[in-house]
């Protein structure tokens, strides 16, 4: 109990209204990086292992809430909302979720962990030219997490990933809407090569744990494991 | 992006705002009519109206599902499909356009519900300024007169319901009302809004409000593409 006194949430802005938080015990993991860099695939071995060592977990992600999700995927459908709205939608999305999933999660005593999380939905307004500033605000509504894991590749990595996909070079992955080169190809590599610019540049800035995604599955797990372990030993 | 009082478009924004019953949107269209007529382009905007979004709004206010948070950001994120949509390709264009409710609705109503102004305010920072705010202010029993007469069904939000204040939605909608005004007359200095008295005629208010649009208008030209240089 004295190790649970001790760990406190915070938020990175003016937060969430009504929200105490000393009430949440559990904690929160966020699994970041670029498109197809197998962080659902590290999220689908964690959960169990984690839930075999007595946890409970929720997993969570983007455009999964039960109010906003929809919207967003039939938006995207049609390539047709702009990146000011984009952002403000999936901001509506995030918010849904930590209302009324996550937070009362953690208050319960959940691990959470969730694939992406503000720092995606950072990197991509700011590609399309959002205000930082701005953007930074928008996001003060969520609480800081206790531990951020970046899977990195380089984009040369992402291509092969991008090509041993049924899906190939995804509309939205290549950043399409942002007209960046003369096909598929070339705008996947600059869109690529801009998120990953900006992710980079968050390292430090928000203390993300670097794991090396060029790595095979397992050592990453291993990797993972250890590191998540060490988050939890205090619990 | 261009942040709020950033932006340089030639055509121009007219925004009207006040609580229900107001009879704000009424002298809207009139004044589109008019401004048509005078032969410029015009082309209106309305809250809560982008077709991508109205159906998440929609489905959160049925269900009940909007906490303030959520309720004030997908409000934004119509707003701001509308602009990026709309809005500002009109005022690049040189049109003239009208909006009913604006940025300032979402101030009054997500305040009165505890958002923070100043986090609200922020969150809006990619809105155009608009060149005229116009407030109808009308004291709370002559606006609920029009609005309780009118109709019968109130909707939950509209009402202020999801505050738990009362569980009479008509004695909740009145109270609801009265804070969202009270925002209204604070935001009158803090943004500089055209107050309109609603008590007087319709046409009374409309010849102010048209009195007023001229002088606003003297340097736009009635056909803005006829002359635009496409670069």
């Amino acid at each position: 109990m004295q190790n649970r006194a001790k760990h406190k949430f915070e938020f990175y802005g003016e937060g969430l209204p009504a929200i105490d938080l000393h009430e949440l015990q559990g904690r929160l993991i966020v699994i970041e990086g670029p498109d197809g860099v197998g962080r659902s695939t590290q999220i689908a071995m964690l959960k169990p292992w984690l839930e075999s060592n007595g946890h409970a977990v929720l997993d969570t992600g983007l455009t999964r809430s039960e109010l906003a999700g929809k919207g967003i995927d039939q938006a995207k459908e049609g390539h047709t909302l702009g990146p000011i709205a984009l952002t403000l939608f999936y901001a509506t999305d995030l918010a849904d979720r930590l209302e009324n999933e996550m937070i009362p999660a953690l208050r319960a005593g959940f691990i959470v962990l969730t694939d992406r999380y503000i720092y995606s939905l950072i990197a991509r307004a700011i590609v399309r030219g959002a205000d930082p500033e701005w953007i930074k605000s928008v996001y003060g509504l969520a609480l800081k997490p206790d531990a951020i894991f970046y899977m990195r590749a380089e984009v040369n990595h992402l291509i092969l990933r991008a090509l041993s996909s049924p899906m190939g070079f995804d509309y939205w992955e290549s950043g399409m809407d942002l007209h960046l080169g003369e096909d598929r190809f070339d705008s996947f590599v600059e869109y690529q090569s801009r998120m990953l610019a900006v992710f980079d540049s968050m390292i430090d800035q928000y203390g993300f744990s670097v794991i090396d995604a060029t790595k095979p599955i397992d050592s990453i797990y291993k990797d993972l494991q250890r590191q998540v372990g060490r988050l939890l030993r205090e619990m | 992006m261009q942040l709020y009082g950033a932006h340089k478009l030639p055509g121009k924004l007219f925004i009207v705002e006040g609580i229900d019953g107001s009879g704000k949107s009424t002298q809207l269209s009139l004044l589109g009519q008019w401004l048509r007529r005078e032969g410029y382009m015009v082309f209106f905007s309305e809250w809560n109206s982008s077709p991508l979004v109205k159906a998440t709004t929609r489905r959160g206010k049925n269900k009940h599902m909007l906490t303030p948070t959520t309720f004030s950001l997908i409000h934004a994120t119509d707003l701001a499909d509308r602009i990026e949509r709309h809005i500002v390709p009109a005022l690049k264009a040189g049109a003239i356009v009208l909006a009913d409710r604006y940025i300032f609705t979402a101030f009054a109503r997500d305040v009165a519900r505890g958002v923070s102004p100043t986090l609200v305010r922020d969150l809006y920072k990619f809105a155009v300024k608009p060149t005229r705010a116009f407030y109808f202010r009308v004291p709370l029993d002559v606006s609920l007169k029009r609005i309780l007469g009118a109709r019968a069904a109130l909707k939950y939000y509209e009402a202020g319901m999801d505050l738990e204040m009362t569980e009479d939605i008509e004695e909740s909608f009145r109270l609801f009302q009265g804070m969202i005004r009270d925002r209204y007359e604070e935001m009158v200095d803090e943004f500089g809004l055209t107050v309109i008295d609603a008590t007087r005629s319709i046409e009374h208010q409309q010849n102010e409000v048209r009195a007023i649009i001229e002088r606003d208008l003297i340097d736009v030209p009635k056909h803005p593409v006829r002359s635009l240089v496409i670069e």
